[in-house]
């Protein structure tokens, strides 16, 4: 399978270690994860994407490192989620939508000839918009990736390392049997990003995660972000500037028209951007 | 209605909207509802007192008679109960397969419109030309007998075939995307998002869909005739290829008999019959669905 190929390189394929053991890779792991900080993990080169005749995205070109969070902001229907669904192959759904130039995940273009995108969103989770949990007990959502990707190991340990990890399981220790629809809206958020990371997958899209969710869940997720930049490589989606000042380590500046304007540390854009257009955008004068 | 009937006193200057044309559809669209709901009753009351007497167990368990104090249903419950059993099995596989392939693989192109276009003409198909493709398609072609449980089975299957496949289709269009983005987004394939995600969220909708179709079909006579299903056996089917009768052709045999106990007596027990019989199997269904509901 194509997914072999992709992997080949220096990273470990989650095909080879399925099943994360609790315990052994808590801290130790990500302290020497973040020694590797600063490789790039995803790379855009001359992107462009066209739904029909609109073009969407006109010739990205970015570098995301690995195990930062990077934050993609810009106004609305400026490519940023177009942007995010190209990463894990989401558009392919799409029937309208068409590709051209390179996206390298791991150094590998993801839209060649032999790139399974199931084998790809394997080793990219995604958060939506809105919560969107399975009209399934806890346990049976956040296990949904284990099953699906016939991975096997001992699913009660992974699914309450995923929950603890997602900031959730003290919350629902007790009730895993219930239905994930019971859950607050809060709650329901972290219940995906639970299920999103219990495959271990390298990568982590947010589409604008925290935009359907109150200030108190909102900080919740925040939170939770940035802790799991220490194991996994965040892409964000967000409309709320203030929320990619406060937890991205990196971010993406895309304006009307699908285009890339600026692309350079968190503080930087904030505080000194190059561009007067992203300046303006990100002082409120436009978007 | 205390809005409508407020006293012109009460009036606090901000004047008074008519609310004639309120009170005059409410009327309306009640009157609209107790036409059809009186009807029906009084049918079934009708049918019901009839059948008091004529309905016992004698009536259930004996083969049909000349003698209306002697004649029985047996044959012809048995032969519509065996009948329905093999509509289920065959329209259910048949009609989510379809289904599932025009909502979740097919593109959109012209040959899905026309395709879709066409089945939505089948469901509306008068079911004596069904009868006519049974005759043509399952006798002369395949020659599994003339009124045999399968030929009668078969042929009425292909007439609620679209039925089943279009309610199936709407309860599948009703899984919102944003369940099958969460499973593709989980690495899931087609068939598992369909399997997982779709289908259990969809399988309420399409049973309920199929038990409505179920209650046509255990009601439908034209095909049997067609396909010269005998109006009255007096043994109850022994194969699948064994001559079949029906609930609603011993029925209408009865009321073409010359004698008034036939005509108001049997025939209303026979209806009873076969009213109680549909009621059970769409309870059973309705059960089952929401089992089902409950369980996701």
């Amino acid at each position: 399978m194509s997914n072999e190929q992709m992997t080949s390189s220096e990273t470990e394929s989650t095909d080879d270690q399925p099943a994360p053991t609790p315990g052994t890779d808590g801290l130790a792991d990500s302290t020497e994860a973040r020694q590797t900080t600063g490789q790039t993990l995803l790379e855009a080169q001359d992107l462009d994407v066209y739904y029909g005749d609109e073009q969407a995205l006109q010739s990205v070109d970015i570098e995301i490192p690995e195990k930062q969070v990077t934050a993609v902001i810009g106004p609305s229907g400026c490519g940023k989620s177009t942007f995010l669904r190209c990463v894990n192959r989401m558009n392919d759904l799409v029937d309208a939508a068409h590709i051209d130039g390179e996206l390298l995940f791991d150094g590998k273009d993801v839209y060649a000839d032999d790139v399974d995108p199931v084998a790809l969103r394997r080793k990219i989770g995604m958060v939506f918009q809105s919560p969107n949990p399975f009209p399934k007990s806890i346990y049976d959502n956040v296990a949904y990736g284990l099953n699906v990707q016939g991975i096997e190991g001992d699913y009660d340990a992974i699914v309450e390392k995923a929950l603890r990890r997602a900031a959730l399981w003290d919350e629902v220790k007790d009730q895993l049997d219930s239905s994930g629809l019971d859950l607050s809206g809060g709650q329901q958020q972290r219940l995906c990003i639970a299920r999103a990371i219990a495959p271990d997958p390298d990568v982590l899209l947010m589409d604008e995660p925290a935009s359907a969710l109150d200030p108190v869940a909102t900080s919740k997720i925040e939170d939770l972000i940035e802790e799991l930049a220490e194991e996994y490589t965040v892409v964000i989606v967000t409309h709320n500037m203030q929320q990619a000042a406060r937890i991205s380590d990196k971010t993406a500046v895309f304006l009307t028209g699908g285009e890339l304007a600026e692309f350079d540390d968190t503080d930087k854009i904030f505080e000194n951007p190059e561009s007067q257009r992203v300046e303006d955008y990100i002082t409120g004068k436009f978007g | 209605m205390a809005a409508e009937t407020q006293d012109k006193s009460a009036d606090a200057g901000f004047g008074q909207v008519s609310r004639t044309k309120d009170v005059a559809f409410r009327l309306l669209a009640l009157a609209a509802t107790l036409i059809g709901i009186v009807a029906l009753a009084a049918l079934l009351l009708n049918v019901a007192v009839d059948a008091v007497g004529w309905l016992d167990w004698g009536f259930l368990t004996s083969p049909p008679h000349p003698n209306p104090y002697e004649a029985g249903f047996l044959p012809a419950l048995v032969g519509s109960i065996a009948i329905m059993l093999l509509i289920a099995l065959v329209t259910f596989p048949l009609g989510v397969g379809a289904a599932i392939y025009l909502e979740e693989y097919a593109s959109d192109g012209y040959l899905t419109r026309f395709i879709q276009l066409n089945i939505a003409n089948l469901a509306g198909v008068p079911s004596v030309v069904y009868g006519l493709l049974g005759l043509g398609l399952f006798i002369g072609l395949f020659n599994i007998g003339y009124g045999s449980v399968l030929a009668a089975a078969f042929t009425v299957s292909l007439l609620i075939l679209p039925i089943v496949i279009i309610s199936a289709q709407e309860a599948i269009r009703s899984v919102p995307d944003s369940q099958r983005q969460a499973s593709y987004g989980m690495g899931a394939t087609k068939w598992q998002t369909i399997r997982n995600v779709v289908l259990p969220r969809a399988m309420p909708g399409i049973m309920t869909g199929t038990i409505l179709a179920l209650g046509r079909a255990i009601g439908e006579t034209a095909p049997l005739i067609m396909i010269a299903a005998p109006t009255t056996v007096f043994g109850i089917p022994n194969g699948p290829l064994s001559k079949v009768s029906a609930m609603p052709m011993q029925i209408y045999n009865w009321a073409s008999y010359p004698q008034t106990e036939f005509q108001y007596g049997v025939v209303a027990a026979g209806v009873v019959t076969l009213l109680v019989v549909l009621l059970t199997i769409n309870s059973i269904a309705i059960i089952i669905r929401n089992r089902y509901q409950q369980r996701t």
